[in-house]
C-alpha cells in the first residue's frame, strides 16, 4: 500500500507496471486518473493551484486505504495526488487497485476516489478570465459516499 | 494550555496567516470552544470563523468536530471543505 502526495508528474504506465509485476496474484488492476478540466461549470479554467495539509494528507490517504482494505481482499493499492500549480489536462490523482477478480478492483477503487474527495485534506484553486477563486465543494462528493454505507448509517439530508 | 494552530485555503487567506502557536485561557478546552475564541477577535475572524459558515476541523491531523477535547501540545486545524482529487 503506497500513498504518494507530490508536485511531480506520474506515468500511468510505469505504476500499473509496477504494481502488476509485484503481484502475480492479481488478475485485475483498476486505474483511476483525476484529470484538470478546461471548464469548470460553464466558466473556462485557465491554470489551477493545488494546496494540501501535509502531514494529514498522507494520514487521511492511510486511513482510507485501509477502510478498503477492510472490506475488499486488496493485493495492493496505490494512490499517487499532485499539488502545486497544474493546467488543463495535467494529471491530478492515480489511484490504483490490485485485487485476484475484476469486481473487487472496481468497487475498491472507486471507494477510494469517493473517499478522497470529502476526507482529504486538498483544496483547488482555479484561475479563470476572472481572476483566482477557490473552488467551491460539491453537494454530489458527499452524496457520492451513501453509497458505501450501511441502510443504518446513512443521511436523507445531506 | 498552548496549542499550535493552523489555517488552509480560503480560511488561510481570508485570516492572513497560516499557523500560530498560541497560549489558551483555561476556560477553553475543545476545539469548538478555540473557534468561538478565536472569533472574538472580530473582523475577518468573527466572520471566517462565523456558526453556520461551511467550516472544517482537524485536531492532530484527522477530522473532527466542535466536542472534541484539547490536549497539551495539539494542533488544531481550520479549512474550508476540501475539494481534492
Amino acid at each position: 500500500m503506497t500513498v504518494k502526495v507530490q508536485t511531480e508528474d506520474f506515468d500511468l504506465s510505469t505504476e500499473a507496471g509496477a504494481l502488476r509485476r509485484a503481484h502475480p496474484e492479481a488478475g485485475a488492476l483498476a486505474c483511476f486518473v483525476g484529470v484538470v478540466r478546461d471548464l469548470n461549470q460553464g466558466v473556462a479554467v485557465s491554470a489551477m493551484e493545488l494546496e494540501h495539509y501535509p502531514g494529514m494528507t498522507e494520514k487521511s490517504l492511510d486511513a482510507i486505504i485501509e477502510q478498503a482494505r477492510a472490506r475488499w481482499p486488496i493485493a495492493d493499492a496505490l494512490v499517487i495526488h499532485r499539488y502545486g500549480k497544474l493546467a488543463p489536462t495535467d494529471q491530478i490523482v492515480l489511484v490504483a487497485v490490485a485485487t485476484a477478480h475484476r469486481g473487487d478492483a472496481f468497487a475498491a477503487c472507486e471507494f477510494i476516489m469517493d473517499y478522497l474527495k470529502t476526507a482529504a485534506p486538498f483544496w483547488k484553486k482555479e484561475t479563470t478570465a476572472d481572476g483566482a477563486h477557490w473552488v467551491d465543494a460539491r453537494d454530489t462528493d458527499a452524496r457520492a459516499l451513501e453509497k458505501w454505507k450501511s441502510p443504518g448509517e446513512q443521511t436523507s439530508n445531506k | 494550555m498552548k496549542i499550535q494552530l493552523r489555517f488552509f485555503a480560503s480560511v488561510r487567506e481570508a485570516l492572513g496567516v497560516a499557523d500560530e502557536a498560541v497560549q489558551l485561557p483555561d476556560s477553553i478546552v475543545t476545539v469548538g470552544d478555540v473557534r468561538s475564541w478565536l472569533r472574538a477577535r472580530g473582523g475577518d475572524w468573527a466572520e471566517t470563523l462565523a456558526e453556520g459558515r461551511a467550516l472544517r476541523m482537524a485536531c492532530n491531523h484527522e477530522m473532527t468536530g466542535a466536542g472534541t477535547r484539547l490536549t497539551e501540545g495539539c494542533e488544531v486545524a481550520f479549512f474550508p471543505p476540501v475539494t481534492g482529487g
